[in-house]
This record gives C-alpha cells, sequence and structure tokens, in this order.
C-alpha cells in the first residue's frame, strides 16, 4: 500500500524537478486534448512552444508579455513569501494603468520623454496606493488580504470603465470606450525596430537582481521570511509583523502597477477596457512555477508568455478558443502543487503506521522534545 | 414605491440571494470540516457552464441542474484529494481550482455563448402566489430557493443536533484530536469537501439555467468569493448564512433599482456596490479577531497529518 | 487466577533504534502496575502496542490468559482496555458531555451518556458539571473529562501516560484517590511515570524500562529507595551538579506592582506582580501552567502586545516600551518553551536560526553577511557541544540539541540578565544536565537568571531563591535551602502568607482533599 512519509529536510532535488514534471504532465494532457478536440497535437504543441520562438517578430511579442508578468510575479514573489495572498495583483494593475495613463493622455506635440517617466511613475504610485487599502485594512482591521484585494479587482475594473466611458473617453473615438491613442513621446522607447518590444523587459530584468537582492541579502527580506514562515518567531525576534505587512503589499502593488503603466504606454498605447488581460492572475502562477525565487520567476514568465501567445496562435491558426491558454495555465499549476508533496514528503510502500498523534494539545510538551520513538 | 414594488424587490432580493446562499451553506460545511477551499468561483464557473450545456442539449432544467451538482462534486473531488491525501496548501490550491476554473469554462463554453434556453416556467404556489403582496414576496419562487431554505433549516439541526454533525465540528477544530478518538478524519473531510462543491456546483448552474439562462464568460461575476466572505461573516452558522445572502441580493437588487430610477450615479459605481459592501462586511466581522477565533473551525485551512 | 494482561517478548524495531526489546510485563486483577523510565525508554511504544496503535513485530499478548492481537484502539476499547493520554483528544468548543459521547461507541444516544456520567463522577469523586464546554474548565478539570471518558467504557485495564504533569501535589493526591478506588473495584491500572515519589506513592509494582529492554521488576511496597529506582531507570549515578555558594551582585532585573490583562481570550492575566533578581543568582519560578507564566515572559522578552500597568527595570533602566530588539541590546535575553516554531524557525537552517537573535552580521545598511553568519552558527555548534551541522534545518535536530543551540545563541551574548522557560522540558538526562550546567555557569559568571519551570525537582536543583506563580499573582521569595515540596506545593494554590486563597489558581481543588 502507498503512504506518504514526512521528509525530514525538503528535498533540493525535488524542488528544482517538480516544476518541470509539473510541465511535462501538463504537456502529456496537452496532447490528449488537443487529439481529442481533432487537432495534430505535434502542431498544436508547435504553436505553443516553438512558432513563437522561431521569429524576431516572435521572440518580441514574448518579449512584451514577459515584461509585465515578471513585474507582477517578482511582488508577489515578495508577499507569497511573507504568506500574504495578494490575489488582487491585477487590480493593482488596472490603476497602475490608469494613472499612467492620465498623465499620458495630457501628452503635447512639444511633450518631452520625462512625461513618460512621470506616467511610469504616476502607474506605480497608483498601484502602490490601491495595495496600501489592502494593507491598511488588513493591519488595522484585520481583514482578510484574499478577499479585499479581490474585491477591489472587480471595482477597479469598474474604475476603469468608468473613466474610458466618461471623463477620458476620446471625442474622435467613435464613442467606443477607450482614451485617445497616446502621442510618441509618452510611448516606452522601442528595443528593436519593426516590433513591438520595448524596453520594458530590460527594466523587468534589472528588478529581477534588485528582488533578489532584497529578499536573499538583506535584513529586510530575512525579517520577511521570517514573518512568512514562523508569524511566531517574528514576534520573539521582534520582527514587526504590520512594517512585513505594508512593505510586502506596497512593493507588490508598486510592481504591479508600474506593469500596468507600462503595458497601457507601451504596447498597448492607450487606455481601453480590453487592456487587463489577467496578467495579475496569471502571474500568481508564475511566481509558483518560479518557486518564489526571482530567477525562477524570470524562466517561468516566458513559459508562461508562451502559453499565452500559444493561445493566440491557435486560435488564429487551428481555430481553437483562446481560452485554452488558461486551462493549460491551471493545469499547470495544479499539477505543480500536487508535484510538490514530493519535495516534503515521500513515497513509501508498505504498511501504514499508525501513530498516536503528536502534540499540541493541553500540556503538551514543546516541539523539538524527545517524547517517545516515532 | 408601493407595497407591491417593495415585494417584487424583496422576490428579487431572494432570489439573487439563493445562489450566493447555496454556494456559502456549501462552502459552511467545507470549512466546518476544517478545509478551505478558495476555489469556489471556479467550481460555480464549471458547473454553470455544464449545466447550461446540459440544459441545451436535454432540455430539461432538472438534468442541468443535476449535472451542475456532479461537475461541483467531481472537481471538488480531485480538491479534496490534492489538499487532504497529498497535504498540498490549501490556498494555493484553492486558488489553482478558480483560475482552472475560470479558463476550463471559458473554453468549453465558447459554442454556447449565442444560444439561449427559451421560455422559462415561471413556478407559483397554486393558491398562495396570487395574495396581494405575499405572493409575489414569497409564494412565487423556483423551487431551488424554498429548497435553500430547508438545506439552511436542515444544517442548523446537523451540526448543532446530529452526532454526525458534531463529529465534523470536531474534526473542524481539532482533527488529531478526533483521529485519536478513531474518527476517519480524512475519510469524512473528503465528504464534507465533496458536499460543499455539490451544493457551490447547483449554485452554479442556478445562476446559468434558472437565474440568468444564457452562458456568458465569467458570468458568476465573484459570487464565489462573496460567498466566502460571507461563510466567515456569518461565523459559519446557516441561519446566519442565509439571511446574509439575502441582504448582498438585497444590496444587487438596489443597484440595479438605482441605476433604473436613473440616479445621479455613475452606473459603474452602482455594479461596484457589492464588491464594495463585501469589503465593508469584511472589515466589520474582522475587526474582532478574538471573536472571530473563537468562533471559527480551529484547525481551518491547516495541513492534517494522521502519522505524524 | 490468570493475569489480567501478560506481555511476552515484545520487541518493536523503528529505523534505526529498537524501541522495545523482548519486553516481559505482567499486571494482575486489580493491580497498579508502573511502568518507569526516562524519555526514549520505550514506555510510549510498549502502550501503542497495548492500545492497538502499533502491532509488535515479536512477541505475544495475554488478555485474562487468552492470546490475543489487538488490532486497533476500538478493538482495544472492546477488550476492555481504556487509555488517558498525556496530550488530550478534547474539542474546546464542545460541552464535557458532548465530548464523552464522541469518545465512546455510536450507541447510546446524548442524554443517557449524560446520565452515566453524573453517575461515575459521583461515584469517584470527579466532580464535573457536563453541560460545561470544554474551553472554561481548567487544565485539571480537563483531566477529569479525559478519565471520565474512559471510565465510560467500564474498563478492566486503565492506561495513564504521564497523568501527573498538569497537576498541583494535592490534585495528585485527589487523583490518586480515584485510581485507588478503581483499583479496589478489580481494575487494573498500568501508570506510566518518570516521577519516582509517585510511583512510590500510588503503585504496587513497578516495570523499569532503560533503552527498550526491562532493567528490572519491582515490589514498590517494600524497601525500595528513589535512589534504587533511579539507578534503575539511569543506569548509573544521576550526575551530580556543582552548586556553589555565591554572594548575589545589585538588582539587575526588577518588576514592580505589574498588572497585564489577558493576552488572549484563554489566557491569565497579572497582577500586582512584583518580582526581583539579582547578578549572579538564579530564581526559579514554580507553579503549574496555566498560572500566567506565559504572560510573565512575553512581557520580559518584548512580545506582549498589550500595555502593561507597573515597572519593569533593568539595572534601573525602565523598560516597558522597548522591542525585544533593544532589550536584548540592553543586555536581557530570554529562551521561550516552543523551541520550533518560536524560538526558532523550522524550516530554516542553523545559521538562519543563529539570525534570529543575533544582529552582529547585519551591516548598519541592512545588508546581511552570510558567511559572519555561518561562522557564528558554527562557533555556537561547537562551543554548545551541538550534535549537527550548520545547514541542517532546525527541525531535524533532536529536542535536546536544538535546545543546546538556542540556549547557546543566547548565552553566547553575554547577557546579563537571562530568562528562560521550561529548560529541560522534553530533553534525555545528558543534554538535561549539561543544560543545568550552563545555566550554573552563567550564574557564576554573574548573570542574573529567571527560570520558570514545571519541574519542581529542577528548580530545587539550580535556584538559589524560589518564588510561586499561581493565578498570575506572584508569592514572595524564598531560599532554596528554605524550602520543601509541600510548602510550594500549598503556595501553588494561592496560600502564602499575606494572600487569600486563590480561586483563579488553575488546576487546583476547591474543596479540601
Amino acid at each position: 500500500m502507498l503512504r506518504l512519509e514526512p521528509r525530514v529536510e525538503a528535498s533540493r532535488a525535488m524542488s528544482v524537478a517538480s516544476p518541470l514534471i509539473a510541465l511535462l504532465l501538463t504537456l502529456v494532457i496537452a496532447v490528449l486534448l488537443f487529439v481529442a478536440l481533432g487537432k495534430d497535437p505535434l502542431q498544436g504543441l508547435s504553436m505553443f512552444f516553438v512558432e513563437p520562438l522561431k521569429s524576431t517578430r516572435g521572440l518580441s511579442e514574448l518579449s512584451i508579455k514577459t515584461a509585465p508578468l515578471l513585474l507582477i510575479a517578482l511582488g508577489l514573489c515578495v508577499c507569497f513569501r511573507s504568506n500574504l495572498w495578494n490575489i488582487g495583483a491585477e487590480g493593482q494593475f488596472i490603476l497602475g494603468a490608469i494613472g499612467a495613463s492620465g498623465v499620458a493622455i495630457r501628452a503635447t506635440e512639444s511633450s518631452s520623454g520625462a512625461l513618460l517617466i512621470v506616467a511610469s511613475l504616476c502607474g506605480t504610485l497608483c498601484g502602490m496606493a490601491w495595495a496600501a487599502v489592502v494593507a491598511y485594512l488588513r493591519s488595522r482591521y484585520n481583514a482578510n488580504e484574499i478577499l479585499v484585494s479581490l474585491m477591489l479587482v472587480y471595482v477597479a475594473e469598474q474604475l476603469l470603465s468608468y473613466v474610458v466611458s466618461g471623463p477620458w473617453k476620446d471625442p474622435q473615438g467613435y464613442n467606443f470606450p477607450q482614451t485617445v491613442t497616446f502621442l510618441d513621446a509618452v510611448r516606452v522607447p522601442q528595443l528593436i525596430e519593426g516590433t513591438r518590444a520595448n524596453v520594458g523587459i530590460l527594466l523587468a530584468l534589472g528588478l529581477v537582481v534588485v528582488v533578489w537582492v532584497f529578499l536573499f541579502r538583506t535584513h529586510a527580506g530575512y525579517r520577511l521570511e521570517v514573518g512568512g514562515l514562523s508569524p511566531l518567531a517574528a514576534r520573539y525576534a521582534g520582527f514587526s509583523q504590520k512594517s512585513a505587512l505594508w512593505t510586502a503589499l506596497l512593493l507588490s502593488g508598486a510592481l504591479a502597477g508600474l506593469a500596468g503603466a507600462l503595458e497601457a504606454t507601451g504596447p498597448v498605447g492607450q487606455l481601453t477596457t480590453h487592456l487587463p488581460l489577467g496578467y495579475g492572475f496569471g502571474a500568481i502562477i508564475v511566481a509558483f512555477v518560479g518557486r518564489l525565487n526571482p530567477f525562477g520567476a524570470t524562466l517561468a514568465a516566458v513559459l508562461m508568455s508562451l502559453l499565452y501567445i500559444g493561445g493566440e496562435m491557435s486560435q488564429s491558426r487551428l481555430g481553437l478558443p483562446k481560452s485554452l491558454t488558461y486551462v493549460f495555465q491551471g493545469l499547470l499549476l495544479f499539477l505543480l502543487l500536487a508535484c510538490d508533496t514530493f519535495t516534503t514528503h515521500r513515497l513509501r510502500f508498505g504498511k501504514p503506521r499508525v501513530a498516536l498523534r503528536s502534540p499540541p494539545g493541553q500540556a503538551a510538551p514543546p516541539p523539538g522534545s524527545e517524547e517517545g520513538v516515532p | 414605491m408601493n407595497l407591491n414594488e417593495l415585494a417584487l424587490l424583496f422576490a428579487a432580493s431572494i432570489n439573487s440571494g439563493t445562489p450566493i446562499a447555496l454556494a456559502a451553506l456549501g462552502l459552511l460545511i467545507n470549512e466546518r470540516s476544517g478545509v478551505l477551499n478558495l476555489g469556489a468561483e471556479g467550481l460555480m464557473l464549471v458547473a454553470a457552464v455544464t449545466g447550461f450545456a446540459t440544459a441545451v442539449h436535454t432540455h430539461s432544467d432538472f438534468l442541468a441542474l443535476l449535472a451542475g451538482v456532479a461537475a461541483g462534486a467531481v472537481l471538488a473531488l480531485f480538491f479534496a484529494l490534492l489538499v487532504i491525501y497529498l497535504n498540498t496548501n490549501q490556498y494555493a490550491t484553492g486558488l489553482a481550482l478558480s483560475l482552472f476554473g475560470a479558463g476550463f469554462s471559458a473554453f468549453v463554453g465558447v459554442p454556447y455563448a449565442s444560444e439561449s434556453l427559451g421560455e422559462r416556467t415561471q413556478f407559483t404556489l397554486p393558491g398562495l402566489s396570487k395574495l396581494p403582496v405575499l405572493g409575489p414576496a414569497l409564494f412565487s419562487f423556483h423551487p431551488l430557493v424554498y429548497l435553500t431554505v430547508l438545506l439552511s433549516l436542515a444544517f442548523s439541526w446537523f451540526l448543532f443536533r446530529a452526532r454526525s454533525g458534531l463529529v465534523l465540528r470536531a474534526i473542524g477544530e481539532s482533527p488529531e484530536s478526533a483521529h485519536a478518538l478513531g474518527y476517519p478524519v480524512r475519510r469524512i473531510r473528503v465528504s464534507a469537501v465533496m458536499a460543499g462543491g455539490a451544493l457551490c456546483g447547483l449554485a452554479g448552474a442556478y445562476v446559468s439555467v434558472v437565474y440568468t439562462p444564457l452562458w456568458i464568460e465569467g458570468m458568476i461575476a465573484g459570487k464565489g468569493w462573496i460567498a466566502l466572505a460571507l461563510t466567515a461573516f456569518a461565523t459559519w452558522r446557516p441561519a446566519r448564512v442565509l439571511l446574509g445572502a439575502y441582504l448582498f441580493g438585497g444590496v444587487t437588487m438596489l443597484q440595479l433599482h438605482l441605476q433604473g430610477q436613473g440616479v445621479n450615479l455613475p452606473i459603474q459605481l452602482l455594479t461596484a456596490l457589492p464588491y464594495l459592501a463585501t469589503i465593508l462586511v469584511l472589515v466589520l466581522i474582522s475587526r474582532n479577531s478574538a471573536w472571530i477565533r473563537s468562533n471559527m473551525p480551529a484547525a481551518l485551512g491547516k495541513p492534517f497529518h494522521p502519522g505524524a | 487466577m490468570a493475569s489480567r494482561l501478560e506481555l511476552i517478548d515484545i520487541s518493536k524495531q523503528y529505523p534505526g533504534v529498537r524501541a522495545n526489546d523482548r519486553v516481559c510485563l505482567r499486571v494482575e486483577p486489580g493491580e497498579i502496575h508502573a511502568v518507569l523510565g526516562e524519555n526514549g525508554a520505550g514506555k510510549s511504544t510498549l502502550m501503542k502496542i497495548v492500545y492497538g496503535v502499533t502491532r509488535p513485530d515479536a512477541g505475544e499478548l495475554r488478555w485474562n490468559g487468552e492470546p490475543v492481537q489487538i488490532r486497533s484502539p476500538e478493538h482495544a476499547r472492546s477488550l476492555g482496555i481504556a487509555m488517558v493520554f498525556q496530550h488530550f483528544s478534547l474539542f474546546e468548543s464542545l460541552s464535557v458531555a458532548q465530548n464523552v459521547w464522541l469518545g465512546l461507541e455510536r450507541t447510546s444516544s446524548l442524554a443517557s451518556v449524560t446520565a452515566r456520567i453524573d453517575e461515575v463522577a459521583q461515584q469517584y469523586g470527579l466532580s464535573i458539571d457536563a453541560s460545561l464546554p470544554v474551553h472554561a474548565l481548567s487544565v485539571g478539570e480537563r483531566q477529569r473529562v479525559e478519565i471520565l471518558r474512559a471510565l465510560l467504557t467500564n474498563p478492566r485495564l486503565l492506561i495513564l501516560d504521564e497523568p501527573t504533569s498538569v497537576l498541583t501535589p494535592q490534585a495528585v493526591e485527589k487523583l490518586f484517590q480515584t485510581l485507588r478506588a478503581l483499583s479496589n473495584a478489580g481494575c487494573s491500572i498500568l501508570y506510566i511515570s518518570h516521577k519516582l515519589d509517585e510511583i512510590r506513592a500510588l503503585c504496587q509494582r513497578c516495570t523499569v524500562l532503560r533503552d527498550g529492554r526491562v532493567v528490572g521488576e519491582v515490589d514498590v511496597g517494600s524497601a525500595t529507595t528513589n535512589a534504587e529506582l533511579s539507578r534503575l531507570m539511569i543506569g548509573r549515578e544521576p550526575p551530580q551538579l556543582m552548586h556553589a555558594e555565591r554572594t548575589a551582585g545589585k538588582v539587575a532585573l526588577e518588576l514592580c506592582e505589574l498588572n497585564l490583562p489577558k493576552l488572549d481570550a484563554f489566557g491569565t492575566s497579572l497582577a500586582d506582580v512584583s518580582l526581583r533578581v539579582r547578578e549572579g543568582e538564579i530564581v526559579g519560578v514554580a507553579g503549574i501552567s496555566g498560572n500566567g507564566q506565559k504572560e510573565l515572559f512575553a512581557l520580559l522578552s518584548g512580545e506582549a502586545n498589550v500595555p502593561a500597568t507597573g515597572r519593569v527595570e533593568l539595572f534601573g533602566t525602565s523598560m516597558t516600551e522597548t522591542f525585544p530588539q533593544q532589550r536584548r541590546l540592553l543586555g536581557l535575553r530570554c529562551v521561550p518553551e516552543e523551541r520550533l516554531g518560536r524560538a526558532t524557525v523550522p524550516s530554516l537552517s542553523l545559521t538562519y536560526n543563529a539570525l534570529l537573535t543575533r544582529s552582529e552580521a547585519v551591516h548598519p545598511s541592512g545588508f546581511v553577511d552570510s558567511n559572519a553568519v555561518r561562522r557564528l552558527a558554527r562557533h555556537l555548534i561547537s562551543a554548545f557541544s551541538v550534535k549537527a551541522r550548520s545547514e541542517n534545518s532546525a527541525k531535524s535536530l533532536s529536542g535536546g540539541n536544538l535546545q543546546k543551540f538556542i540556549m547557546g545563541r543566547e548565552i553566547d551574548a553575554a547577557p546579563k540578565v537571562l530568562v528562560i522557560e521550561q529548560p529541560t522540558w522534553g530533553v534525555d538526562v545528558g543534554a538535561s544536565a549539561q543544560i543545568r550546567g550552563e545555566l550554573l555557569r552563567l550564574r557564576d559568571a554573574g548573570c542574573a537568571l529567571l527560570v520558570i519551570s514545571e519541574e519542581l525537582s529542577e528548580l530545587f536543583e539550580i535556584a538559589d531563591y524560589l518564588v510561586v506563580m499561581a493565578g498570575g499573582r506572584v508569592s514572595p521569595r524564598i531560599a532554596r535551602k528554605d524550602a520543601t515540596a509541600l510548602q510550594i506545593g500549598e503556595w501553588m494554590s494561592g496560600l502564602w502568607p499575606g494572600r487569600q486563597p486563590s480561586s483563579e489558581a488553575h488546576g487546583v481543588q476547591h474543596a479540601p482533599a
């Protein structure tokens, strides 16, 4: 009979292998799905994983999807490590786009490039502010951050709809809910001529290093990690829980806001209700698949972008619905979580060893005692 | 607003609150056993599309609702196996379920986006529904609405009077102690999660088959999340869940009514009202953390290791 | 007549350790039989076998003379074996009656169970209000619920696992009365303990286990002394601790008329606490847990998040507002009771656990010098004989090793005041001796120590002065050499000179024994 036995030390090998195994299993299911839908599985897989990498244009599309996913995921790595479940990054992303657009629509022919910086900053601050609401309600009223941040996503969507249908609507836009197209001065500079790739990806990669250093080389990062792993130990050490809460959420909100700002002033070039593409949610998967590690998140963001583009390609070339992407994303996360069990547990054959439950209970010896034999 | 309009508003609130109530009752059973299922939204979406598709193909509302229940139960079983037997993180797994459910329902629902279900039956209680004011207010509901009320009563009795309900509460408080006493904790938890999933499924199918009989991607629009908040708001008591759900229904109906009245507020603000109300509710209930802790199933969200 | 229970050559092997090695045991009907042994001697495994939680690898069990294989706790209960665990299986939000009901087989109704509870409680003098929710009960009362639950199954053999760790001396006596009544009624009792005095007071025969083997079976009633039992249990003379006389220095830590409201719903509030510890002395805080010790510790460590009235002074400087890090800089360090999850982060390595309360390797700019932290951890490991490597996670260490590391981390920082809670709970004899030795060494070096412990014998071993905590209040201090266990036991009920008997003290019998 199969049994799961907890490991004494988490297996580092499995920790790295687990996302790869999950990916492999997802691919297997993908193949089966393609066959079931009557499509050539090899063609389907190549849509997702080969086509986007074959051309410069494909790579540039990859980069403009990777940048926002990675930026948001970096913030989520920090939050999840602190045991703060900022599920509403999508809302902070939207606010970032709104903030940047608010500045961008004021550009005139004579505006300098500095306006872009202002717009990006504004977007970052708006994202931060949206996250600050979550932080405040959690800090002051102990309101669960998952539900609050999620509700704020719906509110953000309504806010977006309001600004593009009302005060910021393009008067020449045939009454569509959208703003004017932004002038070149406030567009993110291009990276490669003739493609949509912009410097956003460079910014994101730079921030990968910054966040890594923060998490693993600073005391502040250490404090966040301890707070996320053992709140009582953090209290004993004197690490402020409130301070950790604000730091993580504001950082996450800022990064998501920045991503939104870059999206609005970058590939999209205007603010519409179609701007939010679910990157805030996709980034959750990126963060997990990347093991909550900035470098892992980079690889995972590329993978996720492949899935997004693949979805678009299979829609145009194979006639499959674009939402196939989300099926694969969800599946990947599920399989990752299942595989992760083997990081902390070992598979064993044999009779189950029923054991007396161990403490805590009243008058229990502290964990780490030698009470009895296993 | 005259009495008749009030009665209709009241009835509409009950109608609107019913799917939230059903989902929240399901989540309540879930959480009483100590398992937190953040995948409620995904479950409801998949059940909604399943129910709708079944209705389109079989023209039977009953089968459609049943299909929704089955879809919810199956997904919940999958979730339960991961979380209870493989001990995966309950938060992450629930989120994965929500994300997957959103994507999967969107994918499967594409061919049904423009379908309609034809004339919907108007359910009325014979005789009683003809009563002035009270008729439209209380006696013209879909059977599922009455079922929800009955379920709420049944759950109250179950949790506080029946031995098996006591066992469930015990498991939610201290699975280790229940295990030491010889109860099959994991098996009972799986049953509770499946029951919860089945009810979420019923709620989802109700929305797409009865309430607004069509399929739109993402049509659950956060009701699953609101149901999660509601369970906590109601301190895990069935009667309070019902009340809270109807209040939410009321808020939703109120904002639609205000929109209809041409009130000088942006539509988007009114649409955002239920979500803002949820945040308010969360703030109100969470303020006193000691009170929450003394009412919450103590082991909620924590993994259980029988052999540890 | 056949023995009630007979174990013949029971053996049980776990990976790397022989938990039980050809253990033989015999319990007669109506006999109170002790199983004595240190932590890790194999007592728990043996009881798991008897109660059906686990199966032996070899050997035979006989119940009333008949060979039997006990398949599960349900099977054991159906045979007539009941067990009261050291860690209670109670549900706080349910009533006493409901808790007992859940512990029985499905047959009877709640009403009939409630009636039987009252009956049995009367019979054995275990008064309890069956309608009360368990969270409203004291620890001693909760144990009574556990015992009642066991008694309602009409056991022929009752196993008790370390039942007195949560009881005052007076409550222990009450328990013994109940057990004697049971034994007179023909029920056999297996009493697992490491407390020699209790075994000699209560039991008729005693099986001593060491390293999984039976090293002796003695008639306790006869001339067996504690020393003999102790020698059998440990296998050698108990280690002697050097206890030099010292003159204490100036007042290092002073608490003056402190009042602290409850830190959480089930806690105890502190009232009028005054305490003084001088340099070069150890003050022991005795008392059953649940009487304010946790709150006192949290107040001293800086973890209490509620404001207190009164004064806390370190060498005359007020400390009531300071954070844990500041207190450490001022020389006050604390070692809490919970090793994993509070004193250390279980999944982090020892290196990163060293960083938890030591900030020498942290640059003013906020960067962490990871090489310096590793060096610190390695130094702690070697200086305090911790059998582990710096990369090992905290949760992979044994209790004794982990405690040595934690204490080492704090002691190495040369504190002027050290507050420590339950220093040797769940730690084997060797490591316990090392730890107590370290505490004495620290004292001799001029540090002021406050040791909070439930093990009275431990405090008698190392403390210079004793105080007792009861109901959130602290008694006046008494020199160790002037104190007796009986007197301390009385004080645990709040009956120290100058105080009315406290009705807030937990784990106490209110009616005269």
